[in-house]
């Protein structure tokens, strides 16, 4: 803010400075995505724990998170694919290409992942679907 | 002179960035959604059916390795993630977040290794 000697002095919103602007808005939700990718890891971890501790176990695990946790699993879907747009969104500058000495346009780049990511999303879905043994 | 560890731990982030964009959502909605919304039968995620799915240890390792990059990468993200939300306490964030991964690391080889 600007003060009456003419100086500025930034004003300090050590917690909310995120929720004015859409794009530190934006940055702050692509942030939290590690907390839900994270969590859902954390999930899987655990899955798998009770999954080698025998079947009553798993079975009580895996109805836990069918019947309770629909909603969480939702949230996580939505923040992990943000991630997914997201990082695939800023490879052209983390991993610029060169083909011939020419920069391979940032458009292709971000096209190839995305393809790549979808074609890996429907690969795993139908192997899972044509059962996981 | 001295080699610095930082390329090994950045290469093993970017590793984990890249891994969670491309298997997180689809993994999401293969083990929390589909069932509970009819997408797929709940005998496909069967203790039988897991079973004999992990019983190559190469799929065990490629599962340990995608879970071990996936929670490291999301652990160091949520030590800067409370920082950005206005909370200065890295040290104490550092700890809490590392110990996190670690001990899922450690149940995570306890299941599958």
């Amino acid at each position: 803010m600007k003060q009456a000697n003419g100086t500025y002095i930034r004003p300090k919103k050590r917690f909310t400075w995120w929720l004015g602007s859409g794009n530190y808005f934006q940055y702050m939700m692509r942030e939290l995505s590690s907390l839900f990718i994270g969590a859902f890891s954390l999930v899987m971890v655990w899955g798998l724990y009770r999954l080698s501790q025998g079947p009553a176990e798993y079975l009580l695990w895996l109805s836990n998170l069918w019947d309770n946790f629909l909603l969480f699993s939702l949230l996580c879907f939505i923040f992990a694919t943000y991630h997914s747009i997201t990082w695939f969104w800023v490879t052209p500058k983390a991993m610029p290409i060169q083909i011939g000495g020419k920069p391979l346009p940032g458009a292709v780049i971000i096209g190839a992942h995305i393809v790549a990511w979808l074609a890996v999303s429907v690969i795993v879905w139908c192997l899972a679907m044509g059962g996981m043994s | 002179m001295s080699v610095s560890k930082k390329p090994i731990i950045w290469s093993l982030f970017a590793a984990g960035g890249t891994i969670t964009a491309m298997l997180t959502p689809v993994l999401v909605l293969l083990i929390g959604i589909a069932v509970p919304m009819g997408w797929l039968n709940a005998e496909t995620f069967g203790y039988i059916e897991m079973q004999s799915f992990l019983g190559n240890p190469l799929v065990r390792l490629i599962i340990f390795g995608i879970i071990f990059l996936s929670v490291w990468h999301s652990a160091h993200r949520m030590r800067i993630t409370v920082h950005d939300f206005g909370l200065r306490a890295d040290m104490i964030a550092a700890y809490i977040f590392y110990s996190i991964a670690a001990i899922a690391t450690i149940l995570l080889a306890v299941a599958l290794l």
